[in-house]
């Protein structure tokens, strides 16, 4: 049963100096699956991604990642944990001294005692399935943001991990690129027989990609279901989400003052 | 950048970094000369006025730095300064030689003057020179010439 | 009203120091943390040389050049001065040990703070707006024993040499106005400059400041780097504080090792 989930998080909440960030998170995300975590901004989905890699700790509850439970590692085992998760971070975050070359063969320098021949095999094979084996010479500076996001996506899976974790792959991407990305999310999932986890706001996008939804909204989780039933959904707050709707459960105006009280129309 | 410019960058730097250390020790400090090293014996002189002398200050013979001052401290049983002088162990002084503490020029530093006297035997590691003279104090000097000068008054009115 | 506004200025003087102590004590975690990851700098040699090009090499132009108009006013004013005293011979002398002793560590310092502390501020606390930190811990890499470690002894190791270059430098500049330009005897500027500066209390004493100020540079830049807020003002703020903190942090400690360095004289 636990196998069958590589994550499971348990009635996890998380706090930033008292102020409440998630409350009462329960989640499993399946294996081979790719899983969307969907919500407004501020609404702590990328605050979820940190927990699972260890980066920070909950108030309580707790995450447990292919049957371990990641606050109860030392450094050590956390690190050992990270080297099996790939992330994609929003805007690549690619070492801006490193070639695209190196970027891609950070890891296997750092991890591993290959030699350096295999280690260039390897990276052009990774450059090979974003399409960029051509631009492997290149600057991070020299890449356009659709490019550089590949080449993070390369990089994310350069040791071939069983966890990839995407954080907004598509904000500020042009249709094409962010077609490509979204194609590469999938197509990467299914060949390395990982799991995959998308945070992003971009509903249409993710609807079309993934196998199931969660949708955070204020810390917690409001809504789950598969794409179908997200889209089917009757729930007031999921429908202004998907359909985009200006104003609902979601107000349009930041709490203010009475409209005419502020415009001091005095009766 | 290429490694291996990178790598001849760093090295020169380097390089350039310590040779300045090394010119620094050799050319602008004494490392050269006297004051380092086990190669030094140690003479005890009693001045009963050292001045402004401090410690480290040169040493010289004839001109010539042999040495410089280890330490200076209080003699309690004879009421005088008691100075340590670490002398370059090249150089050897008989027995009858003089210590004194000069001035170089006007406005210079004091440092202890050794002049070699006519004794067949050296003096040895430790032991102390007899003969010695004190600093000239400014003071003293400016009293006594008033004091000269008046007594030269007097006798002229005389 | 007189009690309330002393009560909120007392407060806010609280405020600060509090604020103070509790960032040096972040700032001495960091310190530790560094010094704990240090293995891979040495076992790599390859990420300290590096380094070692950016923080030492890139430093040199500035130091030299300044370090010989310093010593070029030394033997300009320091001539002028001692002529009034006949004493000109003395010049090897006082531009020697002003720059030995205190000159070549302190503004060599103040240069290399502002030259490369205040780029390894800039690059440390980009690397961190745009997440890279992050992303290397999430690859199972230790920021600081990959990044900020390398940088911490580049520093540590280029300071003393390039304070030894600006005071060699600083002397030619001074050789080349006292002796060659007005004309002050050769040899006794180099003999007496020889008698007069010890290698051990003068020029071992100002390799050790050197070092200190090495230190406490690099520590201030990489740990307001590693600190900075991850925004454009926050970078750039964090860099402007690297160079005044530097800055008094050098001064001020020249002031204590001077104390302690020279007490006999």
């Amino acid at each position: 049963m636990a196998q069958a989930h590589l994550i499971a998080i348990s009635n996890v909440s998380f706090a930033y100096d008292r102020r409440p960030i998630l409350t009462g998170i329960n989640m499993v995300i399946p294996r081979g699956k790719v899983v969307a975590i969907m919500g407004v901004s501020g609404s702590g989905k990328t605050t979820l991604l940190r927990l699972i890699g260890g980066v920070v700790t909950p108030v309580s509850g707790e995450v447990r990642v292919a049957g371990q439970v990641v606050q109860g590692l030392d450094k050590h085992g956390v690190y050992e944990l990270r080297r099996r998760m790939g992330m994609l971070f929003q805007f690549g975050a690619l070492f801006t001294d490193l070639s695209v070359f190196d970027n891609v063969a950070f890891q296997m320098r750092e991890h591993t005692d290959l030699p350096e021949r295999m280690i260039r095999d390897l990276v052009m094979m990774k450059l090979h399935a974003v399409g960029l084996r051509g631009a492997h010479r290149l600057m991070p500076s020299e890449l356009s943001g659709g490019m550089a996001r590949r080449v993070a996506l390369a990089r994310a899976i350069a040791l071939d991990p069983m966890l990839i974790m995407y954080d907004e792959p598509f904000t500020g991407l042009d249709p094409i690129s962010l077609g490509v990305i979204s194609n590469l999310i999938r197509r990467l999932n299914d060949a390395l027989g990982a799991t995959s986890i998308v945070v992003t706001h971009d509903v249409q996008e993710a609807l079309e990609l993934v196998d199931y939804v969660y949708y955070l909204s204020d810390g917690r989780i409001v809504a789950e279901g598969t794409p179908e039933e997200m889209r089917a959904s009757t729930d007031p707050l999921v429908r202004q989400f998907v359909y985009g709707e200006a104003d609902g459960p979601v107000p349009f105006q930041y709490p203010s003052r009475p409209f005419a009280e502020d415009l001091k129309i005095l009766h | 950048m290429e490694r291996s410019a990178l790598d001849l960058w760093v090295g020169l730097f380097v390089c350039a970094g310590l040779g300045a250390l090394l010119i620094l020790a050799m050319k602008v400090g004494n490392m050269t000369s006297i004051g380092l090293g086990n190669h030094t014996y140690i003479l005890y002189a009693n001045f009963d006025n050292i001045g402004g002398l401090k410690a480290r200050a040169p040493v010289k013979s004839a001109g010539v730095v042999v040495g410089r001052v280890a330490s200076i401290g209080f003699d309690n049983a004879r009421y005088n300064a008691r100075v340590e002088l670490s002398i370059d162990d090249r150089y050897k002084f008989p027995k009858d030689t003089t210590a004194s503490i000069l001035t170089s020029g006007l406005l210079g530093e004091q440092y202890v003057g050794l002049d070699a006297g006519g004794d067949s035997v050296n003096l040895g590691p430790g032991e102390a020179i007899k003969l010695t003279q004190s600093a000239v104090v400014l003071e003293k000097l400016i009293s006594q010439f008033l004091y000269s000068k008046a007594a030269e008054g007097d006798t002229a009115k005389k | 009203m007189f009690g309330r506004s002393a009560i909120v200025n007392i407060r806010s003087i609280g405020h600060h120091t509090v604020d103070a102590v509790r960032r040096f004590g972040y700032a001495s975690r960091f310190l530790a943390l560094t010094i704990a990851g240090s293995g891979a700098s040495f076992r790599r040699l390859r990420l300290l040389i590096r380094e070692l090009y950016f923080t030492g090499v890139l430093s040199l132009i500035i130091v030299l050049v300044s370090g010989l108009f310093v010593g070029m006013v030394l033997g300009l004013q320091g001539y002028h001065t001692l002529q009034t005293y006949g004493s000109e011979s003395a010049l090897g002398v006082l531009v020697a040990l002003s720059l030995v002793r205190e000159l070549g560590p302190v503004v060599s310092g103040l240069l290399f703070a502002s030259r490369a502390g205040s780029a390894m501020t800039a690059e440390i606390g980009l690397m961190k707006a745009t997440e890279q930190l992050a992303a290397m811990e999430m690859m199972a890499v230790d920021p600081i024993s990959r990044v900020v470690a390398p940088r911490f002894w580049a520093g540590v190791i280029s300071m003393p040499l390039l304070a030894a270059l600006f005071s060699a430098m600083g002397i030619f500049g001074g050789y080349l106005v006292g002796v060659v330009l007005i004309g002050v005897d050769e040899g006794s500027f180099w003999s007496q400059m020889n008698a007069a500066v010890d290698f051990r209390n003068d020029i071992l004493n100002g390799v050790v400041k050197s070092f200190v100020f090495g230190v406490a540079v690099t520590w201030i830049s990489l740990f307001e780097g590693y600190d900075a807020p991850p925004t454009a003002e926050g970078v750039s703020g964090a860099t402007t504080r690297t160079v005044v903190t530097s800055s008094l942090a050098i001064l001020g400690l020249d002031f204590l090792l001077t104390s302690f360095m020279f007490r006999g004289f």
